[in-house]
């Protein structure tokens, strides 16, 4: 297996502020890895960085062999790395048909198409006239995953799925990245529900105040290594 | 080792004592200085007012407006209402003129303030250009030709200097009261909306209640500029060049002093006025080309070098010649 | 009589300043940029086909083939050079860049074609009317302009609703980062935002210049005269600004009729009343910001 996406040594911050110290991590094709870590830990920075919404400070970032540290955000995705952003972010005045079909508009050739994503998802199709305002948590939710595989991406990265989601609607969502996953594509995902993001998950990382703290896969450690990596104490003492 | 909280630094209290002495010489100024070095002072000290009010707005409470010669106007044509029509004391009718001003930007301030930005700012122009067609229709105030202040009575040479020191007060005292804002409650509430206005609201400021104060304040102040500005120069017209309510004429230059001079700093717009009116002076005969020049360098300042002359100098140096920031010693 | 004259008079100069406010409402809807030079580059399109006019000897109209892919082309190197840097930072840079550019624009134009006052000669289309009865007679010029800013307004609508980059401008609208995770290059969509806006706005001066006579100080009250009708008909809706741009027509018609100082002060007047009574005017669901 070869790595898609590598991140050596990388610092990010903002102004006087650093949010992430010399992460290293490595994501292998067609694998599924989950990043934990507490509120603040830096998880959505991290994705922020792969898809060039901030940019690193030091370190590299390299997809498919080549840096893309100074690529900027929109040629990314047309290199095929696409984020389902944290709070979901619809377009309110375009409809949900427009909310889709804009996914692809980048143009990458591949599985998915509108009809695709519709099969997929079958609780859009009801929904397409409707505008993107109004629609309910896990509606938007669900759309704004059709909306990233719509461009097709090799790299699909997930920014607190579950988040302000009832637990059922959780479970519906999450049903997605099994199909996802049978295509090929390589998913990334920051979660803050734990048990959620190992259950899917090949290999994890665990953040802790900007730097990785515990790295394995879902079945070699213990609940007290993952409490420990956690809230950066012994014992899970909360 | 103990920490204090302290405002004041060294270069603060020389600046106090040298401030202090060149106001004292400026205040005699009268006495040893011609009457046409008295008349530019007047023009330069006006600017000086004018700029350090618009940069208390834009600059600390982030009210940015296009429409401040609506209160140079009102200023001055309230003064031609007092004295002409209803022939009050010339010098009285200077404070009361700026109390008409401050009064008329409350009405002003609650329909505009119902815009944001870049739209608060169009909005207050459009109110200063409606306010000026109001003006020309008025027969009694000298309709669209403009009219003269009615001085008949009181000796030109005890005027002049009059004009002289209310102008001088008028731009001192901009300083001073800026200086006393920002160090006031109201100046810590302005700096935290400045800084962050979630943030300061999640504290319990009320962000549109100290930005209203700011404004009426600086109306008041803008308007006393006006007023003491033609109460000088006597003719007064609403539109064109030289016009009281012209955008060119004053909230133009105003901009680009306190741009090029430094936004957000005390000092900024005095350094602006002086570098503004001392090259306009030099450049008189090309007026035109002059304006252009300005214009290009606010646009290169505002895209590029945002502090202007005063903040970079800040930044590198670290000099505060006006002691409002507070810092932690040892 | 005279009244339904001044009335239809009215409408028609409101398309014309509909179609001065139709970049201004692009600009701030897609990027949240007010440029306050905005009339002064109309003027500047009508002096530049004042000049093309005369020395290549053809009607004004046909100098529009020249100065509409022109004007396109400043304001998408205008957006590139200089508005560029003030999308997205305190407010008081971009007025003070965009007013600067305005003063600049003034004072150029008056060094190279002095105070006069021009206008643009389109020949016998000035003075062609259409006689309705003996009061109400239909100019052939403002007729024209008026459905031009209809077209260009419906064009720009039917741009938006049903091609990818129209989706791309609206989605960029909402949400520039999301339009940025969408692969849209935003700078891409700035720049065709402002070329689009200052097409128009040089269509609108050129048509302007053609019925009315200007000097090189008269862009600031086009720019209010498009704001108004903005803010009139409500942020964020194209047929709002052509709602908008008839109510300040009519309005001005109207006290003119009564007075004719009173024109402009009535436009003013509505404008001012609907910031009081509906602040997001017309049509507009955004708030007015």
């Amino acid at each position: 297996m070869t790595d898609l996406l590598v991140l050596d040594h990388l610092d990010v911050g903002y102004g006087d502020f650093q949010a992430l110290f010399s992460i290293d991590l490595h994501v292998e094709e067609a694998e599924t890895v989950s990043i934990i870590g507490a509120n603040g830990a830096g998880k959505s920075t991290l994705l922020k960085s792969i898809v060039g919404l901030v940019q690193p400070m030091h370190g590299d970032i390299r997809y498919d062999g080549l840096s893309i540290a100074s690529t900027p955000a929109h040629k990314r995705v047309a290199q095929g790395i696409a984020l389902v952003p944290e709070g979901r972010r619809i377009f309110p005045s375009l409809t949900v048909e427009e909310n889709i079909v804009i996914g692809g508009d980048v143009g990458r050739p591949g599985p998915w198409t509108k009809q695709r994503v519709l099969e997929a998802f079958p609780l859009l199709t009801r929904l397409l006239n409707r505008s993107g305002e109004g629609l309910s948590g896990g509606e938007r939710q669900t759309l704004a995953i059709a909306r990233a595989l719509m461009a097709n991406p090799r790299l699909l990265l997930l920014d607190e799925v579950s988040l302000g989601l009832a637990p059922i609607v959780v479970r519906q969502v999450y049903e997605a990245v099994p199909v996802i996953k049978a295509h090929g594509t390589t998913v990334l995902i920051v979660e803050q529900d734990v048990n959620q993001a190992l259950a899917v998950a090949d290999r994890f990382y665990c953040l802790l105040e900007g730097r990785i703290a515990l790295t394995g896969t879902p079945r070699d450690v213990t609940k007290e290594q993952i409490t420990e990596a956690y809230f950066g104490m012994a014992g899970g003492s909360h | 080792m103990s920490t204090r909280v302290v405002r004041g630094t060294m270069a603060s209290k020389v600046f106090a004592v040298v401030a202090l002495v060149a106001v004292i010489a400026l205040a005699a100024l009268p006495s040893w200085g011609s009457v046409s070095l008295q008349r530019k002072m007047v023009e330069l000290l006006t600017l000086v007012a004018l700029a350090v009010m618009w940069n208390l707005l834009a600059g600390f409470a982030g009210v940015v407006s296009v429409g401040q010669q609506v209160f140079v106007g009102l200023g001055a044509y309230a003064m031609i209402a007092l004295v002409n029509v209803h022939g009050q004391n010339l010098y009285l009718s200077v404070p009361l003129s700026a109390l008409i001003a401050a009064a008329a930007s409350i009405p002003i301030g609650l329909i505009a303030f119902r815009l944001r930005g870049s739209y608060f700012a169009i909005g207050t122009w459009v109110v200063a250009e409606a306010v000026s067609l109001i003006v020309i229709l008025q027969k009694s105030l000298g309709a669209g030709n403009g009219v003269s202040l009615k001085v008949k009575g009181y000796a030109l040479a005890t005027r002049q200097d009059n004009s002289y020191w209310f102008a001088l007060f008028v731009g001192v005292g901009a300083m001073v009261l800026t200086y006393l804002v920002l160090r006031s409650r109201l100046g810590l509430q302005m700096q935290a909306i400045r800084d962050s206005e979630d943030g300061a609201r999640g504290l319990g400021a009320n962000v549109y209640r100290t930005r209203f104060l700011v404004w009426v304040l600086a109306a008041f102040w803008t308007g006393l500029a006006g007023a003491t500005y033609y109460l000088q120069q006597l003719r007064v017209q609403p539109a064109g060049t030289g016009g009281a309510f012209s955008v060119v004429q004053w909230t133009a230059p105003i901009i680009f002093i306190v741009v090029i001079g430094g936004i957000g700093t005390i000092e900024g717009p005095v350094i602006g006025a002086v570098l503004y009116y001392v090259l306009r002076d030099r450049f008189k005969d090309h007026q035109t080309v002059y304006l252009i020049s300005m214009g290009v360098i606010a646009i290169g300042v505002a895209l590029l070098l945002q502090g202007g002359i005063w903040g970079t100098i800040r930044r590198k140096f670290g000099v505060d010649l006006f002691p409002v920031r507070r810092r932690l010693v040892e | 009589m005279v009244w339904a004259n001044a009335i239809i008079q009215g409408v028609l100069l409101g398309g014309l300043y509909a179609l001065f406010a139709t970049g201004l409402s692009l600009a701030f809807g897609v990027m949240r940029l007010v440029n306050l030079a905005h009339g002064d580059l109309a003027i500047f399109a009508a002096f530049m086909t004042l000049s093309i006019s005369r020395t290549l000897d053809v009607n004004p109209l046909v100098a529009l083939l020249i100065v509409i892919p022109a004007a396109f082309v400043v304001g998408y190197l205008l957006q590139r050079l200089i508005f560029d840097r003030v999308v997205g930072v305190d407010p008081a840079f971009q007025i003070v860049a965009t007013f600067g550019l305005g003063i600049v624009i003034q004072n150029a134009l008056l060094e190279r074609y002095t105070a006069d006052t021009q206008g643009l000669n389109v020949g016998t289309l000035k003075t062609s009317t259409i006689k309705v009865n003996d009061t109400i007679g239909i100019g052939w010029l403002p007729l024209l302009t008026f459905v031009t800013a209809v077209v260009v307004l419906g064009s720009l609508a039917l741009f938006l609703k049903r091609t990818k980059l129209g989706r791309a401008f609206r989605a960029t609208s909402d949400d520039a980062v999301a339009a940025r995770l969408m692969g849209i290059d935003i700078k891409r969509v700035f720049a065709v935002a402002m070329a689009l806006a200052i097409a128009t706005v040089a269509l609108a001066g050129v048509l302007f210049g053609a019925r009315s006579s200007f000097d090189p100080f008269v862009g600031p009250a086009r720019l209010i005269y498009a704001f108004e009708a903005v803010i009139i008909g409500g942020l964020g809706s194209l047929w709002g600004t052509l709602a908008g741009g008839i109510t300040l027509g009519v309005a001005q018609a109207i006290g003119r009729q009564i007075n004719p100082q009173w024109g402009e002060l009535f436009g003013h007047g509505v404008f001012l009343a609907v910031l009081v009574l509906r602040p997001t005017g017309m049509f507009g669901k955004a708030q007015t910001r």
